[in-house]
């Protein structure tokens, strides 16, 4: 392999014997710094502990150390294809078990593929291929509509698609409760420029909201609704007052304590909320007064008798990724509309330049609080689903990772484009749980899926604007 | 002709630093008002104590038009903007970068705006009169653009505009407001000498044409001198001179201040 390599590159023979040496040198600082580690390990033995050698092991970690570097040096020293040769090598080693143990195996696989892949992306045809690639991601912002039109459609038709089974679809529904908070989220954080790292708060307010209205009056789920987003809305209010002077780092700190403060609410107002034991037996939506269970509560009819149709368990399923799909695309109308008036014009404008913004006579409170309201009030519809889908809620559901979550959602889809966020609550809830026979693996996986969408796009999926005005030739506005 | 501007006793304190000390000075309609003095003489903090960015720690602001009187020295900034209708720039530029040039101009225009958009609820049901709102807005921001040549980039994000551009299409936003006063924090910094004679083109007709008044902070004297009607001298946050151009230009003071006092001189 090495005879391919110093042939192809022969007109500069020096980086590759510079490359060598430098691996060489690096696998010596390896083995020093590794014989404690790997090399020898403590086993206790009747009472005295005993040190043992793993040199085999010591070696085989050095040998990936060398590769591993010879294969960067080469990659970076224009001989790619060598790099390219070597990462493959080493991942085929290593998933064909040469290695012993699995963190060796883990890092000869995952170390040989990263190797390919710079390789790849620094040989000359990759760098055209990237390019073309990185374009195209761009194109594919400005042919949105198309690309949003075909999801929607994708989405309509998915009960109905052959592979789809009842695990699916509820995932699907959890996807675009996700793409729900997503968008409520991008108002605050992607439009206005307000960091939240407390909206699950909102979330966690609509939910409570249903679940406490359904229990002591009775709401039923499309009552509940527009209660559940006027209280979320009320609590962004709440919120938005004592931080209308803070911005960037500080909001978010206090916006942290915020979303913390009505979990420990949740978990200690007991005569209320129940604490930690949640609330259950919340019902699920009816179809025009029409239950979808297999037996309906008393006085009410059942979906399957009305129609006359055999009970299908999957039809509730059905029914709540419907009215979820049609709340979410609700959503994406109001919020595409709204951007194009002038609060949401005030929105923008008040991330890109608040003193700005004073200047030209705009009111700083009101725009925040309503950015804040809005924000709100699309977590607070989305909670209320979640209850709905859950049939029962504890405040488990509404810690701190998830308002991380719904940042990530934001930050990767790209902030304020409406596609980038729901392509990348596709990602980021979808495929961890569809993933979930990787176990103790998968988390890791979700950690370099970010990481390399951050690397490959740091301004996330779809990081284009579209202009909320517009001044065709013919002098009107599209 | 009538104080537009009326500026009585005006003094800030920043702790023990007295910036601005018992300045009074007035700005008529439809004139050309310089403030010119050395670097840290309080110019600045003249315009941020008119534009409600400082509160000012003694004096009255006043501004007069049509018989409306505004009290600036009580107002929150963005009222001061919005209900007295001064409008200013500042010295290093506060455009709205990731915007377009036209985004620019129609948030400029947000009051009008948002009562046309029946604050929100009648624009998110799409009324046909706010769209015609909208496009009288539209209008008005090309017609700005039209008279600070920046027509063919009505669709660019401002960011990416030449310095000299996006100084202009600053002023062209702040007119947007539809001001009664213009302030602007040294427009001619860092334009070349015939960026410099177009500003100069564009603050006369903006004088003449628009009929407000313009209060000008500003150090390039070949501008100063060509369209001010009127001129404030401030050192250490002391008026020490006014008048025409003319007249200030032969003040013993001013020339003292400029370049210094003479060896020996008493």
């Amino acid at each position: 392999m090495a005879g391919t390599v110093a042939a192809s590159g022969s007109g500069d023979a020096r980086p590759l014997s510079s490359a060598l040496r430098d691996a060489f040198v690096i696998s010596i600082v390896a083995v020093v710094v590794m014989l404690p580690m790997i090399g020898l390990f403590t086993t206790p033995s009747g009472g005295a502990l005993v040190v043992e050698t793993r040199f085999p092991e010591l070696g085989l970690a050095v040998l990936l150390v060398f590769l591993g570097r010879l294969g960067l040096n080469w990659a970076v020293e224009d001989h790619p294809a060598g790099a390219g040769a070597l990462g493959a090598g080493t991942a085929i080693a290593g998933t064909g078990g040469l290695f012993p143990g699995h963190l060796l195996t883990a890092l000869a696989i995952g170390g040989g593929l990263l190797l390919v892949f710079v390789a790849a992306t620094k040989s000359r045809a990759g760098t055209v291929a990237w390019r073309s690639l990185s374009a195209k991601t761009g194109n594919l912002a400005r042919s949105g509509v198309w690309i949003g039109a075909a999801l929607i459609l994708f989405a309509v038709a998915l009960p109905w698609l052959p592979f789809t089974d009842r695990r699916l679809l509820d995932l699907a529904t959890l996807v675009l409760i996700y793409v729900m908070l997503g968008w409520g989220l991008n108002i605050v954080v992607g439009l206005a420029g307000l960091l939240d790292l407390g909206y699950v708060a909102f979330y966690a307010v609509g939910a409570y909201s249903f679940a406490l209205l359904a229990q002591h009056f009775d709401f039923s789920f499309w009552m509940a609704l527009p209660v559940a987003g006027l209280m979320a809305a009320f609590f962004g209010i709440v919120l938005g007052f004592p931080v209308l002077r803070l911005r960037g780092d500080y909001l978010a700190i206090v916006t942290l304590g915020f979303g913390e403060m009505i979990r420990v609410i949740l978990i200690n107002w007991v005569p209320v909320t129940r604490g930690p034991d949640g609330i259950s037996g919340i019902p699920r939506p009816t179809f025009f007064g029409l239950s979808l269970t297999r037996r309906p509560p008393e006085g009410a009819e059942s979906f399957h008798d009305y129609f006359n149709l055999p009970y299908a368990p999957a039809d509730r399923v059905i029914f709540l990724f419907y009215i979820v799909l049609v709340l979410a695309l609700l959503t994406n109308l109001f919020i595409r509309r709204i951007r194009r008036l002038p609060v949401g014009r005030a929105w923008e404008a008040l991330r890109e330049d608040e003193i700005a913004c004073r200047s030209l006579g705009l009111n700083p409170t009101n725009i925040k609080l309503s950015a804040f309201a809005l924000g709100a009030m699309f977590g607070g519809l989305a909670g209320c689903v979640f209850a709905a889908r859950q049939g029962f809620i504890s405040p488990e559901s509404f810690t701190f990772i998830e308002s991380a979550i719904i940042l990530a959602v934001v930050v990767l889809g790209g902030m304020g484009n409406q596609l980038g966020v729901a392509i990348a609550a596709v990602l980021l809830i979808g495929l961890p749980e569809w993933f979930r026979e990787l176990q103790e693996y998968r988390m890791l996986a979700f950690g370099a899926l970010m990481v390399l969408i951050m690397a490959w796009r740091p301004r996330g999926l779809l990081a284009q604007r579209s202009p909320t005005a517009l001044l065709r030739r013919d002098g009107k506005s599209a | 002709m009538t104080a537009l501007l009326t500026v009585e006793h005006l003094t800030m304190r920043f702790g023990g630093l007295v910036a601005v000390d018992d300045l009074s000075f007035e700005a008529e309609d439809r004139s050309v008002t310089a403030i010119i003095g050395p670097n840290g003489a309080g110019k600045t903090t003249v315009f941020n104590c008119l534009t409600g960015f400082y509160r000012p720690s003694v004096g009255s602001l006043r501004v007069e038009k049509d018989g409306r009187l505004h009290r600036l020295e009580r107002m929150e900034g963005f009222r001061i903007a919005r209900d007295a209708r001064l409008a200013r720039t500042f010295q290093n530029i506060r455009l709205f970068p990731q915007m377009t040039v036209l985004e620019n101009l129609l948030v400029a225009q947000h009051q009008s705006l948002m009562k046309a958009s029946g604050w929100s609820v009648l624009g998110l049901l799409g009324s046909s009169a706010y769209r015609a709102a909208e496009q009288e807005a539209i209008e008005r921001a090309v017609g700005w653009l039209r008279r600070i040549g920046l027509e063919g980039a009505v669709n660019l994000e401002a960011g990416t505009l030449s310095y000299g551009d996006q100084r202009r299409l600053e002023i062209a936003r702040a007119m947007c407001t539809k001001p009664v006063l213009l302030c602007l924090d040294e427009p001619a910094a860092g334009l070349n000498p015939r960026e410099s004679a177009d500003l100069c083109n564009l603050l006369v007709s903006i004088r003449d044409d628009d009929g407000i008044g313009v209060l000008l902070i500003e150090h390039d004297m070949s501008v100063v001198m060509s369209i001010s009607d009127r001129i404030v001298v401030l050192d250490h946050g002391s008026r020490i001179a006014e008048g025409d151009p003319s007249s200030v230009s032969r003040d013993p003071a001013v020339i003292r201040a400029y370049l210094g006092e003479e060896e020996g001189a008493a």
